[in-house]
């Protein structure tokens, strides 16, 4: 359709950089209409497959009778190891330690051992339940608890940072503190669980709709599976409901058993499997058992800090090196060590393998080490805040990080203060100080906490992107690129990108589905990344177009380059002003390409890993929360009185979305640490694995006064797109603010004197046992 | 049974389906999306848990049409004969132009991705509808059925605040077409009994009480669905065959309340709403905990008989009716008895229930004046959770000081809902004292051996069990400090 002109006198376009313009799919999302796979229309004669799940956690495999599974009514084809025609593997790390169903010998409660092929979906779920396997079961390991990193299995090789002399630094120091804390996993519970559907194509082709953050890994992963070249495989994802790194990996067995199946036997096939089995089969956030130790001063200045990170990382290592290795990352959080040794230990553990999750790691590091803060805060009698002031990073000196990277666009010490004066954290303090000594049950408590968190994948060459923009005779454009809309409006920033460089109304870009046939070799939607590269490869895209077009007029016009400047849904060339559609048509008819293909890849960054130095984060971002909790010392039980936030985002595309990625990473994190509590039973079942049994943050979680500003006096310092800053993760860590919240209302009734040491999720019931320990011990 | 209705009927949006086509198991959830195509509703749990698939059904209430929220993943299509079921798809108009609820959703960036939001459209627009200018506790109660993974839920609720400044929408669809629907439904209501299917997927809705009585005598091995917040999850999680089913959703007269003597009488049909309506207004405290029972869907489905015949060791209700002295009404054919509500309860699984007969009422003394009542639940998250403990009492205190009556009842302590004999029998008689309390704390070691699951620990249980039995006897002190943490100012 050739529409008009939009404004041609107009000074602004709508929809273009820094704008609050809504996500693209709102609209769809209000009225239903917006298509997630299991909406997409069936093929005729499609199929449906449902996973055949261990019922042991470790064994092997002693028999297999699937008879009476494949003699059920509807059951099509029953799947085993021996039907993958290719690699019966889907690590993504190439260790070969994930198979697509189990061979021989199963590793986890839950693990997919085989995969029902059925006329329906309940036809499949109910055959699923006729099998009969027998397990010689072996002892299984379920908690890191006691393993050792020397002699115990780990499931990667794990990562050791060190800067000065540590052994010095603690030995030296006037103080020490030392201890342990648990932090717990979570669950992703992405509303629209996993689910892939395979179409077979001709020349043993298939085309796989698959949820995920990641096609092109479930391409190859797919490729690999069915033995074919990656040419053979298209996915293609228009959006997800919800990731949060949860699709970053776990797509891949479901797309592999689909595409298996529809190749097999000539028909689509599509796999959504029931919730229970999801957060049974898939991996979750690791947890992490945390030793740590610090040397300080009488100030409370920190001098050595020695952390061990020891991860329950499931059967296979999945992500776990990664995400371990950005938990030693973050062991410093906003911090300064003038000597630091941070190691992980990666360990083999027989549940599901846990895989990423937003913050990758990064939030149960920081989690560390803000605990190593708030014990040298009780060894000293001071707040925790004044502690952590006192160990900031500095501008031009103190500034070095564990990895050896030097901190460049430090600005926590001004996040903090100004958040520290806008929420009254002093005054409050004190009335808290006065409500705690008259009230006997209820004690409030408050924390302000700091955030700074890495940007970039650590593994490099994650990040580049590539983006495909076309732009057809009628002036509309046609957008793509390599990220993924899992609901963080990725697309409609992008979109704005496009709309800005060509200086059209955001209506005129059309958003388009995610597929490995048009931009290919794309890294996960992950890191916070999706932004920051697809916006810099799309710009580029647009601007090789647009330098065509500069080019043309000024050729045609006879006009210099530098007059042909992109105005509002209009080019100024020289003296005269051409509607863009025009132009378009015009440059068409000169023979002017109108498509290109866009690419980034971040600069500057590099990684040593066997060396533990380098630049693995191309800048940091920034931001601060202030929590205030009450909690009822007789139950445990506990209401978020206010959260005050104050985030850094640089020049954001779009503070409405920005807002809504730092509320939303908020209450996910809040989440994390309070009520979302995952139980493995003594035989390593996964007891939670329902939104009956696990407890996400609902409406009446959320702070009762909940403050959400930008700071947004400072652009990124680095050339990102627009100068804004990745906004994904970082805020998920503002949450910590909760955590030290509810401990400082837990120590009151230890008169501040005993470090509650509040390990996460700090449910209710952990809430009350923390205090009844304090309150022991200071009877004792 | 000869004259049995082969077919349901009701009205699905704006059109009249009549078909016999229908298993007893199959899900209104799965009639949407598989048969209808309309996809709009999700899937995110098939467990009544997160809202994904909330829609609205409309039914009549002693002649008044009322929409409710439901989850349509465990309702069962055959129990929608005779309402009006509304879906997402309803709500835009032929122009294109939005329902104020989804506008206001727009305009408040209330979705990311987008995948919970038909659900929340349709919990706000039943809130829209029944309290067009809602609270913040309101909104948040309305919310409670509804998870959202990615908002965090603050635009959610400034939408919904924002809502009714929208302005009240011309053809609000439900609206216009109220007078319709309720002549439809009530011409649909002629008191016969469909019966549909043989063996495996037979069923049957009685089209009276009565009916239903001599249905289930005669049928003694059906499955009887009320609401199906528990039935529901046989199907869709464990995949049970429940067939023959007796669907009694719709059966009015036994969603009746009785007043009488100083107590309530309560239909075994009659939902967590529409108890919660009447029992806050006598006790508070009741009202309260009713609210944290499932989220709205939840408690517009689940029914007080439910709760009971269940048998549940964590039904919310037992506890409470227990403590305040309930009695249970059971039915077999036309033959009534009548016994205390806690010796229905025998042991885990097993209830004092004959074949063929089923709980018809329960009727709950109200508290005598200056009688002392309260009910408290502990759970991992406030909202929407299923208890880990919770702790029922009743007091009656004479002129001297001492406890003239006492009634504790604990639910999550043991296999079944169960009173605290040992800790009553130490405050029987005795000066209602914070020493005597603590001698019924310590007694309660005596009357429970609590287990540890994924909910809490043996001995969380018991420290809250203990703790919960001193809040109450604090609260009876009339302090004016706070006794526990509170999300909402009482009104």
């Amino acid at each position: 359709m050739n529409r008009p002109i939009q404004n041609p006198s107009a000074t602004k376009i709508s929809g273009g950089v820094a704008t609050d313009q809504q996500h693209d799919s709102a609209r769809k999302h209000v009225t239903g209409e917006a298509v997630y796979i299991d909406d997409m229309p069936e093929m005729a004669g499609m199929l449906h497959g449902c996973l055949g799940l261990s019922t042991v956690a470790h064994g092997a495999i002693r028999s297999m009778d699937l008879s009476d599974v494949e003699s059920a009514p509807g059951v099509v084809a029953v799947l085993t190891a021996s039907d993958v025609p290719g690699e019966n593997d889907i690590s993504p790390t190439g260790l070969h330690d994930e198979p697509v169903l189990a061979e021989g010998k199963v590793h986890f409660f839950g693990q997919p051992v085989f995969c029902v092929i059925a006329e329906t979906r309940e036809a499949a779920r109910r055959a699923c339940k006729r099998a009969r396997i027998e397990y010689d079961e072996e002892p299984g390991i379920f908690d890191v608890g006691g393993l050792d990193p020397e002699a115990d299995k780990l499931v990667t090789k794990p990562l050791k940072l060190e800067r000065g002399d540590i052994a010095l630094a603690l030995g030296s120091a006037p103080h020490r503190v030392k201890g342990q804390m648990r932090v717990g996993g979570q669950d992703h519970f992405y509303l629209e669980g996993q689910i892939a559907m395979a179409l077979p194509g001709e020349d043993g082709d298939v085309t796989v709709y698959s949820s995920t953050q990641h096609p092109s890994e479930v391409q190859h992963m797919v490729a690999h599976a069915l033995g074919v070249a990656s040419h053979a495989v298209t996915v293609e994802i228009r959006r997800m409901g919800g990731g949060f790194g949860g699709k970053e990996t776990q797509a891949n067995q479901f797309a592999a058993l689909a595409a298996i199946a529809a190749k097999k036997l000539g028909r689509a096939v599509k796999i959504r499997p029931d919730r229970d089995d999801d957060i049974t089969a898939t991996g979750k956030r690791h947890d992490f058992l945390v030793d740590y130790e610090a040397g300080f001063d009488d100030d409370g200045k920190i001098l050595g800090a020695d952390f061990l990170y020891a991860a329950r990382c499931g059967f296979s290592a999945d992500l776990s090196g990664p995400v371990t290795d950005r938990a030693l990352f973050h062991c410093d959080n906003a911090y300064w060590f003038p000597a630091v040794r941070a190691q992980s230990a990666p360990f083999y553990t027989n549940t599901v393998s846990n895989t990423a999750f937003r913050g990758f790691g990064g939030p149960q590091g920081m989690v560390g080490g803000e605990r190593l803060i708030e014990e040298i805060a009780f060894a000293l009698g001071k707040d925790p805040l004044e502690i952590r002031k006192r160990n900031f990073y500095g501008t031009d000196e103190r500034n070095v990080t564990p990895y050896h990277q030097t901190v460049e666009d430090n600005v926590i010490e001004r996040v903090v203060a100004e958040l520290e004066a806008s929420c009254d954290y002093a005054g409050r303090r004190r009335e808290i100080a006065a409500f705690n000594a008259n009230s006997e049950i209820v004690k409030r408590g408050i924390a302000l906490t700091p955030v700074k968190f890495g940007i970039s994948f650590t593994a490099t060459h994650f990040n580049q992107a590539g983006a495909l923009v076309h732009v057809y005779t009628d002036g509309s454009v046609h957008l793509n690129h390599g990220g993924t809309e899992m609901g963080q409006g990725l697309y409609v920033k992008v979109a704005q990108v496009v709309a800005e460089e060509f200086q059209i109304d955001i209506d005129r870009v059309k958003i388009t589905a995610t597929t490995t046939g048009k931009v290919p070799n794309t890294s996960a939607t992950a890191a916070s990344s999706g932004s920051d590269l697809n916006g810099m490869a799309a710009q580029n895209a647009a601007r090789q177009i647009k330098d065509r077009l500069i080019a043309f007029a000024s050729e045609k016009y006879e006009v210099p380059t530098e007059q042909v400047v992109f105005l509002p849904n209009r080019v100024r060339v020289g003296n005269q002003e051409i509607a863009f559609d025009e132009l378009i048509k015009q440059a068409y008819m000169g023979r002017v390409q109108l498509s290109a293909a866009g690419f980034y890849k971040t600069p500057e960054i590099h990684w040593d890993r066997e060396r533990g130095r380098g630049q693995p984060f191309y800048y940091f971002a920034y931001g601060a929360a202030c929590a205030e909790t009450s909690i009822d010392t007789l139950t445990g039980e506990y209401v978020i009185d206010r959260v005050d936030i104050l985030h850094e985002t640089g020049r954001s595309l779009n503070r409405a979305i920005d807002i809504g990625q730092i509320e939303g990473a908020f209450i996910q994190g809040m989440g994390w640490l309070t009520t979302e509590e995952l139980v493995w039973d003594e035989k390593g079942r996964l007891r939670t694995h329902a939104p009956s049994t696990y407890k996400i943050p609902l409406a009446s979680d959320r702070p009762k006064v909940f403050n959400v500003a930008l700071a947004d006096w400072a652009d990124n310092v680095k050339p990102t797109v627009h100068r804004s800053k990745a906004v994904g993760e970082p805020p998920f860590m503002l949450a910590i603010s909760v955590l030290h919240a509810l401990s400082d209302a837990v120590a009151s009734v230890a008169d501040h004197a005993i470090c509650p040491r509040l390990d996460a999720p700090a449910t209710p019931e952990r809430v009350l046992m923390a205090v009844e320990r304090l309150k022991r011990e200071m009877a004792a | 049974m000869a004259g049995a209705r082969q077919h349901i009927r009701f009205l699905l949006n704006g059109e009249e389906v009549t078909t016999g086509d229908v298993r007893p198991d199959e899900t209104l959830l799965d009639y949407l999306r598989l048969r209808r195509t309309l996809s709009g509703t999700k899937e995110g749990c098939a467990e009544g848990d997160c809202g994904a698939c909330t829609v609205l059904v409309g039914r009549l209430s002693d002649g008044e049409l009322i929409y409710e929220g439901v989850n349509a993943c465990i309702r069962f299509l055959a129990s929608v004969d005779g309402c009006h079921v509304v879906t997402v798809e309803h709500l835009k108009r032929a122009d294109g132009t939005l329902h104020p609820v989804q506008q206001a959703m727009v305009d408040h960036h209330g979705s990311q991705c987008g995948f919970c939001t038909p659900g929340f459209v349709m919990g706000l627009y039943a809130l829209w509808m029944r309290k067009p200018t809602p609270s913040e506790q309101d909104i948040e109660t309305a919310l409670q059925g509804n998870l959202c993974r990615c908002t965090g839920y603050e635009p959610i609720v400034k939408a919904a605040k924002a809502i009714s400044g929208y302005g009240a929408m011309k053809n609000e669809p439900l609206v216009a077409e109220r007078a319709e629907v309720t002549s439809i439904l009530k011409g649909w209501k002629d008191g016969s009994r469909v019966e549909i299917g043989d063996a495996g997927e037979r069923f049957i809705i009685p089209g009276s009480l009565d009916d239903f009585a001599d249905a289930y005598e005669a049928n003694p091995d059906a499955t009887i669905v009320a609401g199906s917040t528990d039935v529901g999850l046989w199907v869709t999680k464990f995949m049970r065959e429940i067939a023959p089913v007796i669907f009694i959703g719709g059966l009015e007269e036994l969603r009746q309340f009785g007043k009488s003597d100083g107590a309530i009488t309560i239909g075994a049909g009659v939902s967590y709403t529409g108890a919660r309506e009447i029992l806050a207004a006598a006790m508070p405290a009741f009202g309260d905990l009713i609210d944290r029972i499932g989220g709205d869907q939840v408690r517009n489905m689940g029914t007080i008989g439910g709760n009971i015949a269940n048998g549940s060791p964590i039904g919310d209700t037992p506890p409470p009716l227990i403590a305040l002295g309930a009695e249970l009404t059971l039915r077999k054919g036309s033959r009534r008895r009548t016994m205390p509500l806690e010796e229905f309860f025998i042991d885990y699984g097993k209830q004092d229930r004959q074949p063929g007969e089923f709980v018809e009422s329960v009727t709950v003394p109200l508290p005598a004046k200056g009688a002392h009542f309260s009910a408290h639940k502990i759970t991992k998250r406030r909202d929407e959770d299923i208890t880990a403990a919770l702790g029922a009492y009743y007091v009656e205190l004479a002129g001297d000081g001492t406890v003239a009556a006492v009634r504790i009842a604990y639910g999550g302590m043991a296999a079944t809902p169960k009173r605290a004999r040992s800790a009553e029998a130490m405050l029987i008689g005795r000066p209602w004292t914070a020493e005597n309390i603590e001698a019924a704390m310590d007694a309660l070691s005596s009357d429970f051996t609590p287990i540890s699951d994924m909910r809490a620990s043996a001995d969380y249980r018991m420290l809250v069990a203990r703790n919960l039995l001193k809040r109450f006897f604090i609260e009876t002190s009339g302090t004016k400090k706070p006794v526990t943490v509170k999300r909402y100012e009482a009104a």
